[in-house]
């Protein structure tokens, strides 16, 4: 987090400077025009697409008129100009902020104190450290017993649908996500009456830790909110995993998936309300996946 | 063999890494009292089970392996490295050898050992126009958009051409796999390139068999496109197989509008054969190998190694992912493929941008072929960084190297470039409006 807020002032006060920039700098005046930011809580957000497709910095384009037209139609990084070969600074720091925040993602944990504010019983697979967690992708499949009987003592058994929040490759999508998307699904579920078990929060944790789970809980279905892996647009993409019957040797292809929940994206309450929907057609047809 | 490896986050998931540092060096000690002939008499898989093995066994010349199979593998490094040793001399020898050999050499060979090694070794092949000719670096322009989009695609190739980039191929990683998706980018690239009569090579990177659909139905195709893996599995994994490659690459000479008589283009990447648990316990660097032995059957174009794209359960941190480059690239020259890498990393992986120039950095002095060049490095559909526009000219500049010819000369006309430098019209996309 120390990280991210160092980014953070660093690149407000870059956008600042830029704002009131010094009019002399040659080519530079275009984006002191054209690239406003927000408001400065949203500065580092703000560097994702919408702000980079205002940011023109060639200073004298054959088809000024063009460029605009072109950058509206990608997100790529283009009319940046250089100075020799090299990008420009400000270019260069956005590239390397908008990393920063996504590697910091990956890297960063869930705040303690968080599954505790939404009732969640919290569990760890059988990695020990994230680096572990990166590169042994069938332990992040696994609970030891100390954690099975965790969830043997503080959970429901056999409910209608069990929900299992995990780390996964962004802590950030959990933070971003989950205190809208729960509640929505929450209350979309139970409006439904669907009865549920309680909440575990999964640190260290692949899709598959549903299957394990499943085993243990014997729930009639099961959905996985985890985050994915960041690109530079976003880091706060969460994805959705549902499944049917979840037990250990269940298929990738049983499972109903959907992705990209962000403020991009499908944003956080409309997904929770999104799921809750889908996972009632799930429970009513007894199947997920290509089972459906 | 698999213990003589350089530590990799792959071989330790497989199970099958050195234990410990002191048991890595004496696997090496091992290893480099081999001789060719104990290797080509081994390989990973076995012949009777596995086409791969078949292929790369099949190619070899067998006078040229008479000359060399009682050499031990440390004699090989060393006659490799040997200032007498010439780059015909190489390349006469690489017809000799199989996977295993060049494989095995390379994990005695030190970092710079790989780097003076591929510097020593000028691979050449022609579509439209010439690649791997002695003081050039080339790229691949790849132009990527989340949805395809044609205005974003073009947006992405006028820039990229403005710094000098699109040399080796202008080549799309497609969203949609789907023969009318395919056939309207192909479109798309070879307008373009058309109209602004530029000596290049165009290629979507849709699965082969999608790519000859398309081309059986006239669309026009320059560079055929496939990943290729290490085993018969990792292959059939992919939805390949020799038969399918071959069948594309005699359909390609027919009906495609390349030049040629090079017009395919394959990646590899340390790992892939683990991540498809097709791997028959054997390290991802043999295996890697392997890709290359069988990829020269087909006549390559283009070859490069995606380093650093499947994350760090296969290739864990900076110093693997400029490890797996360094070896990627002087093995792929040691079979005789002008070779080129994609230097790259995920955000998942401990690796940054500085890193990745620092890879280009070396590979450019061990002479790669070509690299990716993408608006600042960041590929928006693909969601991983490489090399940008800028560092294509900034390599150039450094080690005084210059586009493929044919291509300089255009960029001359359209006043990109003058004396092998940009000229201020560089980096301006709207150069490219009638």
């Amino acid at each position: 987090m120390g990280l991210e807020m160092d980014i953070r002032s660093i690149v407000e006060q870059v956008l600042l400077e830029m704002k009131h920039g010094t009019q002399g700098n040659s080519g530079a005046n275009l984006p002191a025009q054209t690239v406003v930011s927000a408001s400065e809580e949203d500065a580092l957000t703000d560097l994702a697409k919408v702000d980079l497709q205002r940011y023109l910095q060639v200073p004298h384009p054959v088809n000024a008129e063009l460029y605009q037209e072109m950058k509206l139609a990608t997100p790529a990084r283009i009319g940046v100009w250089r100075s020799g070969s090299r990008p420009l600074t400000d270019t260069w720091l956005r590239f390397r902020a908008d990393h920063a925040v996504a590697q910091d993602s990956v890297l960063g944990d869930v705040p303690e104190d968080f599954p505790a504010k939404y009732n969640m019983v919290c569990v760890k697979t059988m990695c020990s450290s994230k680096d572990e967690y990166l590169t042994r992708p069938d332990l992040g499949r696994k609970l030891d017993d100390e954690n099975l009987a965790i969830l043997r003592q503080h959970c429901k058994k056999g409910p209608k649908l069990q929900i299992i929040v995990a780390d996964g490759l962004s802590s950030k999508a959990v933070e971003a996500n989950i205190p809208n998307l729960l509640p929505a699904m929450i209350q979309g579920l139970e409006g439904m009456g669907i009865q549920l078990g309680t909440t575990i929060f999964v640190k260290y944790a692949r899709v598959a830790i549903m299957d394990v789970i499943g085993e243990e809980l014997k729930p009639e279905a099961a959905i996985v909110l985890i985050g994915e892996r960041p690109g530079l647009g976003t880091a706060e993409s969460m994805s959705a995993y549902m499944g049917y019957n979840p037990r250990v040797g269940m298929v990738e292809s049983e499972r109903t998936v959907v992705s990209n929940i962000h403020k991009g994206g499908t944003p956080a309450a409309e997904a929770g309300a999104h799921l809750a929907s889908l996972l009632k057609r799930i429970l009513d047809a007894r199947a997920s996946g290509v089972n459906m | 063999m698999a213990k003589a490896n350089e530590i990799k986050s792959g071989d330790i998931l497989a199970g099958i890494g050195a234990e410990n540092a002191a048991e890595r060096i004496a696997a090496k000690r091992v290893l480099s009292q081999l001789t060719l002939e104990d290797l080509r008499n081994n390989p990973v898989v076995p012949l009777e089970t596995d086409e791969v093995s078949r292929i790369i066994d099949g190619d070899v010349n067998e006078a040229i392996y008479r000359s060399v199979k009682n050499w031990s593998v440390a004699e090989l490094r060393e006659f490799i490295l040997k200032t007498e040793t010439t780059n015909d001399e190489l390349q006469r020898l690489s017809r000799g050898l199989t996977a295993e050999m060049v494989a095995a050499t390379t994990k005695l060979m030190s970092n710079l050992d790989l780097v003076l090694g591929a510097s020593k070794i000028k691979n050449i092949a022609h579509c439209n126009t010439m690649i791997g000719q002695p003081g050039c670096l080339a790229a691949r322009l790849q132009p990527n958009h989340p949805t395809d989009n044609v205005e974003g695609i073009l947006a992405s190739l006028r820039e990229g051409l403005s710094y000098g980039v699109g040399d080796a191929v202008i080549g799309l990683n497609p969203v949609d796999d789907t023969l009318p998706a395919v056939i309207r980018s192909l479109e798309t690239l070879y307008d373009f390139v058309e109209e602004w009569k530029i000596p290049t090579q165009i290629c979507v990177l849709a699965h082969i068999t999608t790519q000859l659909k398309a081309l059986q139905k006239g669309a026009p195709v320059h560079l055929l496109f496939q990943s290729v893996a290490g085993t018969e599995a990792g292959n059939t994994a992919f939805g390949i197989s020799g038969a399918i490659l071959q069948e594309a690459y005699e359909a390609g000479l027919k009906q495609g509008r390349a030049t040629g008589p090079n017009i395919m283009y394959f990646e590899t990447g340390q790992g892939s054969e683990l991540s498809a648990e097709a791997h028959n316990g054997a390290d991802q660097l043999t295996l890697e190998a392997r890709c290359y032995g069988f990829a020269r059957h087909y006549k390559p174009y283009l070859v490069n190694t995606v380093v650093g794209f499947i994350g760090p359960e296969y290739l864990y941190d900076t110093r693997q992912v400029t490890r797996a480059g360094l070896e990627d690239h002087f093995m792929g020259k040691l079979t005789g493929l002008p070779m080129g890498v994609d230097a790259c990393y995920t955000n998942h992986m401990k690796a940054d941008q500085n890193d990745i120039e620092n890879l280009a950095t070396l590979l450019t002095a061990a002479g790669c072929t070509y690299f990716m060049g993408i608006p600042m490095g960041d590929d928006v559909m693909l969601n991983y960084q490489c090399t940008s526009f800028h560092d294509i000219p900034t390599l150039r500049s450094i080690f005084n190297l210059r586009p493929l010819p044919a291509f300089e000369a255009w960029l001359e006309c359209m006043g990109i470039m003058e004396n092998g430098k940009l000229t201020a019209r560089a980096g301006d996309a709207t150069i490219f409006t009638r």
